[in-house]
């Protein structure tokens, strides 16, 4: 069904359904997101939270100065985070800019990560300003590269001058060119959103349009995947299961740093959208440095004493 | 057995939650009551106002959100930190206003517990400046106090200590950030002071302290436009102060110069007063 | 197992018991010493039913020496006392209930059976925030709105309940001290270890023998307190049916009491509400605390329209509500405080099946031993029912509906309680008239069961009289200047 029979695609469709969205009260979600970060996730329940962040962590680099040598390296730690403990799982992904996914792909197949998915950020991230057909070539030369996921952005400026009917058709383009080679990822920027209600808004706009995730943020701009956000985020999927059972995953991104961040988000998905979203395929971390810290107090665990930064490896 | 050679303290600056020296490089000779000589205070410039200035607009914002009960706690802490000083102080004053250490401590004491007092008005300004309005009309109308932002205080010469709890908690109890013009003649309290307001909680920033010449800086205090207020209870000729508030007239500073004593009225002195309006019905 | 299924689980997570040391056996704390007792009963875990101590049941001898204690130390020393010295004994306590706060946490959690969270999170930090708000009035006391240096009454008499033991002394100890008065409290039978470990606090402050009595006992000791001819004022903290008994009780005499009694809160959901954050409302409303609270949000008023879809998101709401150790940190719904209050939660709910409301409660293990209600709601309820008129001080919530926001301030106000009240609505203007026309002393909206030591707490109609915190619950402790040349 088109748009899953809840809109028609015209301008007045949406903007009926959006404005039907109840409000979020913001010192409530908030005071709900701290409460469930006060969950104490402890040994066994530790353990395993800690393999299920790491098979979840979409490794990325999204830098200017990125080069092959750089991309190369990151496949291999996707494949392989830990070259001394094979028992540690590989990631959920890796994600690139457009012309280095080529060079991520070929690495990865050739260490032994065909089944680690390349991930590209495409529609002009991160801004997300530039004409349709750019946003289209560049669509089209990330999945033409091998990408099987494509992480675009929103049009903010289109957002927050209330043109919702021209961020939704920018999106529904993309997800035709996606087809079912590649799973679209819609971020949003939440940081430029700002209030709750957008991010609502925003969120459930995103999936009416086809989006298979939605996702916070670039990573470029503060603040991005904070608990109340996201937390608003997976209502938000777990409201839309109820409506057209289907599941949308949810990728934050930006921010997330350490282990305990990580298990805050995991909590989150687990008390609000529900355990059928932990999985790699409805949910995802975006993140660089977290997979070292997640590595670190996976050794803990194992050996019982701390780890330090010089037994993992720096991709 | 021989002497042993005390390690001396450098007096600097506290701006930002840091110690520099003045931008300047410029001292002066602090003496004691008998004359000799104690140290080289740092004698602040325009440019280390300017600076100080900067350090207390980026911090105010945080400092007046942070909860009132947070603030108290703060302000509580300095007084532990105060106390656990008060041996240092007293030897201090004594020296500088040549008084016996027992006179210097029970000033000591009685700054302690005024800055106690003031602490503990963070949360109950409301009942003082705080209401709710009976207007004509279906309207909910409540007015608060609000801190103003950035205030300069120019701080007596006399009673260096007491002058200096005086002249700061009544400011930043509320959630103003303030720099403040030490006493000249005496200003070694001032920069102790500040090691107390360095080892509590008190967010960076929130004040600063200057020593340095009441004439050269005093002008500077009142025009600058990034400065909301003004206590001059440190300036007593008729001819400056009639300067300082030419110049105050500027951006409408609000200033004020207050006499002695412990007064709930320094606090409110530098707040606003914001009224609101919303109206009833289903 | 799956990581997954692992994580899901949560393992235990337990706050170490080893923090606290708790004494076989106690006696009263008067004049600054322990006194050995007599007459023990045992004090108990509710959670497994283990004996923790035994408590000494003071009689009306205990009493006498313990109001004695604390009128020699107001006239000798309390009442000379400058505002500012008796406001750092106050800074003090503060202080040392901070340092202390695991520790008391832990110990309420064992005595009272409410998750340790809610007692580090929130009882414990409240506690100490009670002490430093008040330190900060004693010598701020002619500012308080009763003229030119007023004065305390003198001996105060405090009885507190069980369901906030620490928190409950801290809002009758503080504003009684920063006046200038000194005190003899009695805690709550079941829950008597937090004030026994608060009489060292006081110890460790340097308080003056005297300033603070702690007599233990049951029934009989309160009634003994309030009976007490050196005392002049009285601050109760309980049940409607002995506020009214203690009223009936000072009526001849000239004692000035405080009554902070029940209550049948109004909840009210209009259909503009923050739905998600309505529905943490509505369970933080009434299971924070096990519904042992007096303001809990025991009555859902939900707009009709958005009725059902109120209730299934609150259902599965309540399906992640872990009920277990109160140790356990990631424990939400802890035991029901005794085998007393269970049954008379057991007994109103019965009442509920058997008026024809529709009970329904998320599965949930309850633990073998110790004494567990599961969340529960009743919906189809009526204000014709008992369940929505008497307070069940458990987890149970009963759930009306309404159709215009008249028909839901006539339902809110159909009680002879008025303590607290709730809106939910995004629409500034009608939670404004909402709350103007609620008969409740405490008005949440789009929040709840939210308190602070500069907020008035009190209740309209049975709910009691006067208000604690604040200004307002100040000057309960103090009576107006004679005259103006004082």
């Amino acid at each position: 069904m088109k748009y899953y029979g809840l809109v028609d695609g015209t301008e007045g469709s949406l903007l009926n359904f959006l404005k039907g969205l109840p409000g979020v009260d913001q010192v409530g979600a908030e005071a709900r997101a701290a409460m469930l970060g006060t969950r104490s996730i402890k040994t066994s329940s530790k353990k395993a939270a800690i393999d299920l962040a790491i098979s979840m962590v979409d490794l990325t680099t999204l830098e200017g100065a990125d080069t092959p040598g750089k991309v190369r390296a990151l496949a291999s730690k996707a494949v392989r985070p830990d070259p001394s403990d094979p028992t540690v799982p590989s990631v959920g992904a890796i994600c690139v800019y457009n012309d280095m996914v080529a060079i991520a792909r070929k690495h990865l197949d050739l260490v032994g990560g065909a089944h680690v998915p390349v991930a590209a950020v495409a529609t002009a991230f991160p801004s997300g300003r530039a004409s349709m057909a750019v946003k289209i070539q560049d669509t089209t030369d990330a999945m033409n590269a091998g990408a099987g996921e494509i992480d675009m952005v929103i049009d903010r400026g289109a957002f927050l001058s209330g043109r919702y009917i021209e961020v939704f058709d920018e999106i529904v383009q993309i997800r035709a060119l996606c087809g079912d080679k590649a799973h679209l990822k819609v971020i949003l920027e939440t940081g430029e959103l700002v209030t709750y209600d957008n991010v609502r808004k925003a969120s459930f706009l995103a999936m009416l349009a086809g989006a298979d995730f939605i996702k916070t943020s670039t990573g470029k701009v503060a603040p991005a995947a904070t608990a109340p956000v996201v937390l608003v985020m997976l209502e938000a999927v777990r409201d839309f299961y109820q409506l057209t059972n289907h599941r949308i995953g949810v990728k934050p991104a930006g921010g997330i740093r350490n282990t305990k961040d990580a298990i805050k988000q995991l909590v989150l998905v687990n008390e609000t959208a529900g355990p059928e979203w932990l999985t790699p395929s409805l949910f995802r971390i975006g993140a660089s440095a977290l997979l070292n810290d997640l590595l670190m107090q996976r050794m803990k665990m194992r050996d019982g004493y701390y780890a330090s930064p010089t037994y993992v490896t720096i991709d | 057995m021989s002497e042993r050679l005390e390690v001396n303290k450098t007096y600097k600056l506290y701006i930002g939650g840091a110690f520099p020296r003045s931008e300047s490089g410029r001292t002066y000779e602090v003496r004691d009551n008998d004359g000799q000589f104690i140290a080289n205070a740092c004698l602040a410039s325009r440019k280390d106002l300017k600076d100080a200035v900067v350090a207390a607009r980026a911090a105010q914002n945080s400092w007046a959100n942070a909860t009132a009960y947070n603030r108290g706690q703060i302000l509580y802490r300095i007084a532990e930190m105060m106390e656990g000083r008060r041996d240092q102080f007293a030897k201090e004053i004594s020296s500088a206003d040549g008084i016996s250490l027992e006179d210097a401590t029970d000033e000591v004491l009685a700054a302690i517990d005024r800055w106690v007092w003031y602490a503990g008005w963070s949360d109950k300004l409301s009942v003082l400046a705080g209401s709710t309005n009976p207007v004509s009309g279906p309207y909910y109308n409540f007015t608060i106090p609000e801190p103003m932002g950035v205030v300069g205080s120019i701080t007596p010469e006399e009673e260096s200590l007491l002058g200096l709890v005086d002249a700061i908690a009544p400011i930043i109890v509320s959630g103003n950030t303030c720099i403040v013009l030490a006493s000249s003649r005496a200003p070694l309290s001032a920069i102790t002071f500040a090691e107390v307001m360095a080892t509590s909680d008190l967010p960076h920033g929130v004040c600063n302290i200057l020593t340095g010449k009441k004439e050269e800086l005093a002008p500077w205090f009142a025009s600058h436009m990034d400065i909301n207020g003004l206590d001059i209870s440190g300036v007593s000729e008729p001819s400056l102060i009639s300067d300082i508030k030419t110049s105050g007239a500027q951006n409408l500073k609000r200033i004020h110069s207050f006499s002695r004593g412990q007064n709930p009225h320094r606090i409110l002195a530098f707040m606003e007063a914001k009224t609101i309006w919303h109206p009833i019905g289903v | 197992m799956t990581p997954k299924d692992a994580f899901v689980e949560y393992a235990p997570a337990l706050e170490s018991r080893s923090i606290v040391t708790i004494s076989p056996e106690y006696g009263h704390f008067i004049n600054g010493e322990f006194t050995k007792g007599a007459n023990h009963f045992p004090s108990i875990n509710p959670s497994n039913e283990e004996v923790l101590s035994h408590i000494a049941l003071g009689n009306a001898q205990d009493i006498d020496i313990a109001v004695d204690a604390a009128r020699i130390a107001f006239e000798s020393t309390w009442s000379k006392m400058s505002g500012k010295e008796r406001g750092k004994y106050l800074y003090r306590i503060a202080r040392i209930l901070q340092e202390r706060a695991r520790e008391f946490a832990v110990l309420e959690s064992l005595d009272n059976g409410k998750p340790i969270r809610e007692s580090r999170d929130v009882d414990v930090p409240l506690a100490a925030a009670h002490f430093f708000y008040h330190a900060g009035w004693a010598d701020k006391l002619d500012y308080a709105g009763m003229g030119n240096s007023p004065r305390p009454h003198g001996v105060a008499g405090q009885i507190i309940p069980w369901n906030f033991p620490i928190l409950m002394l801290a809002w009758k100890i503080a504003p009684a001290l920063a006046a200038g008065n000194t005190v003899v409290l009695k805690p709550a039978e079941s829950t008597s270890l937090t004030a026994l470990l608060f009489a060292q606090v006081c110890q460790q402050a340097d308080l003056p023998a005297g300033v603070v009595n702690i007599i233990t006992g049951d029934g009989s000791t309160g009634a003994a307190l309030v009976d007490h001819p050196g005392i002049d004022k009285i601050a109760f903290t309980g049940s409607t049916e002995v506020g009214k008994a203690i009223a009936r009780a000072i009526a001849p005499t000239q004692k000035k009491a405080t009554l902070e009694l029940g209550g049948k809160a109004a909840n009210i959901v209009f259909e503009d509400a923050a739905i998600d954050e309505a529905v943490e409302g509505i369970v933080n409303g009434i299971f924070f605390n096990q519904g042992h609270v007096c303001c809990a949000g025991s009555r859902l008023l939900l707009q009709e329209d958005i009725a059902d879809e109120v209730l299934a998101k609150l259902k599965v709401r309540m399906a992640k509500i872990r009920v277990g150790d109160p140790l356990d940190k990631n424990t939400d719904l802890g035991a029901i405080n005794s085998s007393e209050q269970l049954q008379k939660i057991r007994d109103l709910s019965t009442s509920g099946d058997e008026e024809g409301a529709e009970r329904w409660s998320p599965e949930c293990a309850l633990p073998n031993t110790g004494f567990w209600f599961p969340p529960t709601i009743f919906t189809g309820v009526t204000q014709a029912h008992r369940i929505a008129r008497e307070e069940i001080f458990g987890p149970v919530l009963s759930v009306l509906t309404f159709r215009t926001p008249q028909e839901a301030i006539e339902k809110a106000n159909n009680t002879p309680y008025g303590l607290s009240a709730g809106i939910w609505s995004e629409k500034g203007s009608r939670i404004l008239w909402t709350a103007g026309r609620l008969q409740a002393g405490v008005i949440w909206a789009n929040t709840f069961n939210k308190f602070d030591p500069a907020s008035p707490f009190g209740g309209y109609k049975e709910s009691g009289w006067g208000r604690e915190g604040g200004r307002h619950g100040l000057t309960a402790y103090l009576k107006e200047a004679e005259s103006n040349n004082e």
